[in-house]
């Protein structure tokens, strides 16, 4: 659709493979510019992280993509072979991953962990690898990186290791980081350094950024555009200021009414009434039931 | 990774009735041969696996340039039936196998019962007397007791007991701890059921599979162990017909008469892959959680 | 501290271990039927002789005087003489030690290499028939013993195609100019590459005998843990990085996931040296194993004694290694 987005899906849909009819993302299109931050939102089962799972190729064995495409940097991903594609998308894209407990490896020093990807794909040398893990863990304001690289990842707080995660997505100077709910499992109080550096990081690389996230406040805070996702499927793709003030879906509008703001704290809070729920999943099971009538045969041929 | 946990549905064929697994049915074929072959062997066998005839001695299988009629697996060094002794070592082997496997499952079960159960003072010295039994090489002690006690099939039964039944012990204790801590034993408890008969109605039965299938298991080991034991000379007398035996004598005269060990040992390798898998096979199938 | 308590905890049990062995041994060795007195001396010889005898052995004593007596020589390396040998017991033990230490070490890096790479292959190919073949090669390894290994070995390799020596520790027209009983070492460090494949070539059937069952242990668990280490999220993560799939099996997945397989590989290794008294008896090897058989043959208690009390404290030693080799390679562990 866009022709200069960086990062570009679309009308991708994925299914179960042991129910092909039974559809987890729902022709989900989806763009980011070039130095774009854009807000993922959605509640939880919505499909935003396997938005995240699909642009990286860590799908789970269990679901498929039956159509649609996956562009990154004008390549499209899902016409290479397997290889071939986990070594364009690292070249492009890098992961800020949710859980900074399990998501840094137990048995290996924070050093390899930063700097593999330099050393093996990028022919960094070794030397060059540790100054630029150094720069990196001063960007993301460790004070002591010497200490911190020669760490095994249970010696460092959770707050900490999120931070070597982040280190280590930007290491290679990726176009695109997609952070996936990178504050949910940390303490309230680390929360918001988290989001304030990764914001910072991004200005400072002009990296493009997906925050991929359940809170609208984030969004409102970070992005500069958003994708809301309910049951699957794109119910608004819209700008930050423009969502806030006219939400186009009623299901949105509903969902800003459930989120603390941070401009007008005294308002209450409403949960997502039940009738919206209802009517937006009633409009889902319309756009499946025309999808389905319109590839039923090809689906039942396939599996 | 959520998403995919909750709507993913759980895969079928745990709940459908599934049909008789191969191994199950190829184990459990050739271990109903055996079993004929040794109740039988007077019927089965075409000569005395006694008689000695020093002009047949070495005689080929049929299908060999200078075999005899009726010696269809060739004769050994002293002109004894390969296929006849085979037949009777079946006798020997599955003796040992049901008398010494099902005693030290016994016996094994029912310290590794009590041990997992009481826990306490009596698993500690349960655990600690396994770990002895642990620090000699099995095959060593086997040997080592038969020699002390004396040779022959008692000596050999024993041995096997005296040594095996830890196998039985480790892991029914193991067993009985993790099913103590599920939460039936508790309801058992809260319902007024005396210790004893919460061990005997509630834990035993659950951990049967586990020691079906060890047992299986153990009777191919006991045969191993009394092939070994034959094979140094440490069974019952050298006459008599065993796989063991039959093995030994044919690994001195394997250059000129290669079946005298072949045979023995094909019978032996089938029993105890035969025993294994039924073992396993059994458990996929009666496991009450995999049902 | 939580790791030394444990360690500690372990070496008192294994002392506890260790005291029990020897009284097992002992006892054994007590109701074995045969006056030992009666054995060393003449036919014929005064009861007065006797009683001199016992006093010197101090048999004379009560059993548990006995036993502490015992122990105590055991514990100055005094296991006495052999009586099929005549010769001092832990001289003849530890002469044939190394060949037995050779054997297994060979075994366990044979089982390793298999269990590692037959583990690496079902997990790379995960799911396919690669994944199926693999699970019934372990089931079948598993099932059949060293014994018959060893068996089915000499028949291919031994006789239908000869290429490697079914009997013997080295050729014995070979002039071995070494100063200790670690033939393949020595010939290693020597270059005599000449002996070092003449060993080999004796050593390699009964290694493989040996190792297959351990290496269907290994390739069992280390594949389960593997499993589960896969979809962990930081092997998610190093896919992301780039890495070929190999890559993150072998960097990120592996050492994760060989840490739980190495501590039940312990007692396994412990099955696979109590596997050489039989499989040095079937190959002839002139090893520890092979020398006990002939020692029980020929009822040669002393001797039968130190070999077994050898065997223990290497089972034992095992265990508590590899106890602490897992403290050892586990960061949490060691920077408690």
């Amino acid at each position: 659709m866009m022709a200069d987005a960086f990062l570009d899906i679309a009308d991708l849909s994925i299914v179960l493979r042991s129910d092909r009819a039974h559809r987890l993302l729902r022709s989900v299109d989806l763009h980011v510019n070039p130095g774009e931050v854009r807000g993922l939102v959605g509640e939880s089962g919505a499909g935003k992280s396997m938005i995240g799972k699909t642009i990286f190729d860590i799908l789970p064995r269990a679901v498929e993509a039956v159509e649609g495409a996956v562009t990154l940097g004008g390549t499209d991903l899902l016409a290479l072979s397997s290889n071939a594609r986990r070594r364009e998308i690292a070249a492009a894209a890098a992961l800020i991953p949710q859980d900074p407990l399990t998501a840094l490896n137990p048995v290996r020093r924070i050093e390899g962990q930063i700097t593999d990807r330099l050393t093996a794909i990028l022919g960094f040398s070794k030397k060059a690898a540790r100054d630029r893990a150094l720069t990196l863990l001063e960007e993301v304001h460790i004070n002591d990186p010497e200490r911190v690289l020669r760490s095994y990842p249970h010696q460092l707080s959770g707050g900490m290791r999120q931070r070597v995660l982040i280190a280590a997505a930007f290491a290679a100077e990726p176009k695109l980081i997609v952070a996936d709910e990178p504050t949910t499992a940390l303490d309230v109080t680390v929360q918001k350094q988290i989001l304030r550096l990764i914001a910072e990081m991004q200005a400072h690389h002009g990296t493009a950024l997906l925050f991929v996230t359940h809170d609208l406040g984030v969004v409102a805070k970070i992005c500069q555009n958003v994708t809301v996702l309910f049951g699957g499927k794109v119910v608004e793709d819209t700008d930050v200021k423009g969502l806030f003030a006219h939400p186009a879906h009623p299901y949105t509008a509903a969902l800003i009414n459930a989120t603390p703001r941070y401009d007008r704290p005294d308002q209450s809070l409403l949960p997502v009434p039940a009738d919206v729920i209802e009517a937006t999943r009633a409009e889902i099971a319309k756009a499946d039931a025309e999808w389905l009538s319109q590839r039923g045969q090809t689906l039942k041929a396939a599996s | 990774m959520a998403d995919i946990a909750q709507t993913a549905p759980q895969s079928g064929p745990a709940h459908r009735r599934r049909p008789l697994p191969l191994r199950l049915v190829l184990s459990g074929t050739w271990l109903l041969v055996v079993l004929i072959c040794a109740v039988f062997a007077p019927f089965i066998a075409p000569h005395d696996p006694l008689a000695q005839d020093l002009l047949l001695e070495r005689l080929p299988p049929f299908w060999m340039a200078g075999s005899e009629p009726g010696y269809y697996l060739g004769t050994d060094g002293l002109g004894r039936d390969v296929l006849s002794r085979i037949i009777y070592g079946a006798r020997i082997a599955l003796t040992v196998a049901f008398v010494a496997a099902t005693a030290a499952c016994v016996i094994g079960s029912a310290l590794g019962l009590i041990a997992g159960y009481y826990r306490g003072f009596v698993d500690q010295i349960v655990s600690r007397i396994v770990d002895i039994w642990m620090s000699f090489p099995p095959v060593l002690f086997a040997i080592l007791l038969v020699a002390v006690i004396g040779t022959g099939l008692h000596s050999v039964i024993l041995a096997i007991i005296v040594i095996d039944w830890i196998r039985f012990c480790r892991v029914v204790r193991a067993e009985t701890f993790v099913q103590v801590k599920l939460d039936y034993v508790d309801s058992a408890r809260v319902a007024g059921f005396s210790r004893l008969t919460i061990l005997i109605r509630e834990v035993f039965p659950n951990t049967l599979p586990t020691i079906v299938a060890l047992l299986s298991l153990e009777m191919g080991i006991a045969v191993i162990v009394e092939a070994i034991l034959s094979f140094v000379n440490l069974s019952i007398s050298t006459d008599d017909p065993t796989w063991g035996g039959m093995i030994a004598e044919g690994r001195t005269i394997i250059y000129f008469a290669w079946w005298v060990l072949v045979f023995p040992l094909i019978a032996l390798f089938l029993t105890v892959l035969a025993f294994g898998q039924f073992g396993e096979g059994l458990k996929d199938r009666f496991d009450p959680v995999l049902q | 501290m939580d790791a030394l308590r444990g360690i500690l905890t372990r070496i008192v049990t294994t002392a506890i271990t260790l005291f029990g062995v020897a009284v097992i041994v002992f006892a054994v060795i007590r109701i074995a039927p045969g006056d030992p007195i009666a054995m060393m001396l003449p036919p014929g010889a005064s009861d007065e002789d006797i009683a001199r005898l016992r006093a010197l052995y101090g048999l004379d004593k009560s059993i548990v005087e006995q036993f502490f007596i015992w122990l105590g020589n055991v514990l100055h390396g005094d296991f006495g003489t052999s009586i099929s040998i005549r010769q001092n017991v832990l001289g003849i033990v530890l002469g044939r030690l190394p060949a037995t230490l050779e054997l297994s070490f060979l075994a366990l890096i044979i089982a390793s290499t298999i269990g590692v790479g037959l583990a690496y292959l079902a997990t790379r190919y995960r799911e396919t028939a690669a994944e199926g073949t693999v699970d019934v090669i372990n089931g079948i390894a598993l099932s059949v013993p060293d014994f018959l290994w060893g068996l089915a070995l000499i028949l291919t390799f031994g006789v239908a195609w000869p290429i490697f020596e079914i009997s013997g520790r080295v050729s014995p027209t070979l002039d071995l100019p070494f100063t200790s009983n670690f033939y393949l070492l020595e010939s290693l460090v020597r270059f005599r590459f000449d002996i070092t494949l003449n060993l080999l070539s004796h050593m390699i059937m009964p290694a493989i005998a040996l190792a297959l069952p351990l290496a269907a242990v290994i390739s069992q668990l280390l594949k389960s843990s593997l499993k589960e280490t896969m979809n962990q999220d930081y092997v998610m993560l190093a896919r992301t990085k780039g890495f070929p799939e190999s890559r993150v099996i072998a960097r990120d997945a592996m050492r994760n996931a060989i840490l739980p397989t190495m501590t039940l590989t312990g007692v396994q290794l412990t099955f696979l040296i109590g596997g050489t008294v039989i499989i040095e008896r079937l190959f002839s090897y002139e090893g520890l194993g092979n020398l006990a058989i002939d020692a029980v043959i020929n009822r040669d208690l002393p001797l039968i004694q130190g070999i077994v009390l050898l065997f223990a404290v290497l089972f034992v030693a095992i265990n508590l290694i590899v106890d602490l080799l897992y403290t050892l390679l586990n960061p949490r562990l060691r920077h408690g």
